[in-house]
């Protein structure tokens, strides 16, 4: 048995790939920024209104209201899951967060005397300490998205259950509830800090949207957690080879429940904010946006199959779907067609992908 | 004796001095699944620094011996003792926290990571920034790299492991086991899948492994590779141990003859 030399060698054949060719450059989530960027020039020129002022804040507004539930839903497809219970969730948390409030904000309430008394006048309500019912009201709602979040990733990562079967069975579950807890009316977020609650979610600072700002901090967080954390590599390698991150010894069960409680949480504060801009969590609230979701997850480069996706494509694809909204009303074309649009637009960013990747 | 065969021992077996404790030592594994016996009564003892080829046709039970070993599975029946200790492993991250590291058939990569994070997977270099530790990109990279030129690998670190060939892909995997200070490293046809090249690259790997001291199970079914490597071969049919010789008592003629049943036992 002949040893190779021992003599230390270098490879000149191997180097690092130059910067247009790696990362973000070589993605799907790069050529679709390339095409939202050509499509807003298109859009500069078609439309006068488009690069207004009102009409971009309008713009940042919308899509931060998917954006948000974007980002968590790309941590569960990342891992090659899916989660279907996203819009349902938004549901119940605006809406389990409207009814603590506005119940710890109506004196004669149980535990509301801890909250708030009434003024001299006997008539206006005052909080005991500003800011407190919102704090325990938003707390709730995002501790029954933390408990669905829970029970998720129980079922699929303990139990083994498909994730598709048991996030349509959260689905219709959570949607269940959300009439049952409102009787089908809906409820309103009321009392003292009722006001501090609309400034919070469809205020603006500096001109930025709040959802917007929330969302900048989120995706950035999100950045660092995916590229730069033993969970976000570990999020990765999931969905690259299950098989071969348990046997490295990663903690698959544990990762698993992780993401999908950092989806429902994202879903819950997502419907928290949607609720403040609407003003009410109506029953049906949120129907159907799990799509939306998913779709815009899979415009910006995450993959069903899992593996790939990151905060920006999220970004992206939610971007892309309201700049194409928009469009669509400021070229008066008849918004019944937005959706076909979409899902030509989803057919099209994966085939793209496809076809550049046989390329190489 | 060093191994407790059903047949006769032949005498030139080199007898350890009595204070060398065995690295592994096996006592009547037996493994069932369901109604189908896949293992019974495996008897085994490796010493340090030992390479021993495990040998056998498909079924034979080598794989579900090896994961047994590595901590797949529990056995059914049977004890093992690692550097003298009984061990029970629930995963494979048990058996290896004690020295045991296994190459995979499959090699278990993440296609969709680097090299570098594979071969760094479940156990990243971290470094502390106030409350969170972030990973060392760099640190792991310039280690990933030291291993592949040790392995003689021309392995990029920061390239994706789904364009790599079989024989870089091989590296990846066998640079995860020189990580830790492995005392019994199993490797599953690590010569199924590469050209003649890597087969010598990763034969020398052996070698070396060896004068450090480590110990190599090599599972294969390529005669030449374990006439070339090992000092010992095992020869396993239909879930029980046929054959225990030094390499140097036996030939490719005897061992096919065991592993087909043409011979029963040696």
């Amino acid at each position: 048995m002949a040893l190779p030399m021992e003599s230390p060698i270098s490879f000149a054949n191997v180097g690092r790939d130059k910067w247009w060719k790696r990362g973000i450059f070589a993605s799907q989530t790069g050529y679709v920024t390339l095409a939202l960027l050509v499509l807003l020039v298109v859009m500069n020129f078609a439309s006068p209104y488009f690069l207004t002022e009102g009409n971009i804040q309008n713009v940042a507004k919308n899509f931060s209201f998917i954006a948000i539930a974007t980002l968590g839903a790309t941590f569960v497809i990342i891992t090659g899951g899916i989660d279907l219970s996203v819009g349902s969730m938004m549901c119940f948390s605006a809406m389990i967060t409207s009814m603590v409030m506005t119940q710890l904000s109506t004196p004669g309430m149980p535990g509301a005397s801890l909250f708030v008394h009434a003024a001299a006048d006997g008539r206006t309500i005052l909080a005991n300490v500003p800011g407190l019912i919102l704090f325990i009201s938003v707390l709730a709602g995002l501790g029954t998205a933390l408990i669905v979040g829970l029970v998720n990733g129980f079922c699929i990562a303990v139990l083994g259950l498909s994730p598709f079967v048991t996030t349509l069975g959260m689905l219709s579950i959570v949607r269940g509830l959300c009439y049952v807890v409102s009787n089908g009316r809906g409820s309103f977020p009321g009392g003292p800090d009722a006001d501090y609650f609309y400034a919070l979610t469809s205020g603006d600072l500096y001109g930025l949207p709040a959802p917007f700002i929330y969302l900048v901090i989120l995706a950035l967080v999100m950045a660092v957690v995916l590229h730069h954390t033993a969970f976000g590599r570990h999020v990765f390698a999931i969905g690259g080879n299950e098989k071969a991150a348990e046997l490295t010894g990663v903690q698959v069960v544990r990762v698993k429940i992780q993401v999908y409680v950092i989806c429902a949480l994202a879903a819950g504060l997502q419907g928290i904010i949607i609720c403040g801009w609407l003003g009410s969590a109506p029953a049906n609230m949120a129907t159907s946006y799990e799509l939306n979701v998913i779709a815009a997850a899979v415009i910006g480069g995450a993959n069903l199959a899992g593996g790939i996706g990151g905060p920006l494509g999220a970004i992206v694809g939610c971007v892309l779907l309201e700049v194409i909204r928009n469009g669509l009303v400021l070229a008066q074309v008849n918004s019944y067609w937005q959706q076909t649009l979409v899902g030509v637009i989803i057919i099209l960013a994966v085939l793209v992908d496809r076809i550049r990747s046989r390329m190489i | 004796m060093v191994t407790a065969t059903a047949a006769g021992q032949p005498a030139s077996e080199p007898v350890p001095e009595p204070d060398i404790k065995p690295v592994l030592e096996l006592t009547g594994i037996g493994k069932e699944f369901g109604a189908i016996r896949a293992l019974h009564g495996v008897d085994m003892r490796i010493f340090a620094g030992e390479v021993v080829g495990l040998m056998g046709d498909n079924g034979a039970g080598k794989s579900t011996l090896v994961k047994i070993i590595a901590g797949n599975f529990p056995a059914s029946h049977g004890e093992i003792r690692f550097e003298g200790r009984p061990v029970h492993f629930q995963r494979p991250v048990d058996a290896r926290r004690v020295g045991i590291e296994v190459v995979y058939q499959d090699l278990a990569l993440a296609d969709n990571l680097t090299a570098a994070a594979n071969v760094f997977l479940g156990r990243e270099i971290r470094r502390k920034f106030g409350p969170f530790s972030l990973l060392d990109h760099k640190a792991m990279a310039a280690r990933s790299l030291e291993l592949f030129g040790e392995l003689r690998s021309e392995t990029s670190p920061y390239h994706l492991v789904k364009q790599m060939s079989g024989g870089q892909r091989q590296a990846v995997a066998i640079a995860r086991t020189r990580l830790s200070n492995a005392k019994l490293v199993m490797m599953d046809e690590p010569t199924a899948a590469i050209s003649v090249r890597q087969v010598e690259q990763v034969l020398s790997l052996i070698h070396r492994l060896k004068e450090q001291g480590i110990t190599v199970m090599l599972i294969s079914h390529r005669m030449p590779d374990v006439f070339a490597v090992c000092d010992r071969v095992i020869v396993m049919r239909r879930g029980e141990k046929r054959a225990d010789k030094p390499i140097h008592d036996t030939s490719p003629e005897e061992v096919t003859a065991l592993i087909t049943g043409a011979k029963e036992a040696a």
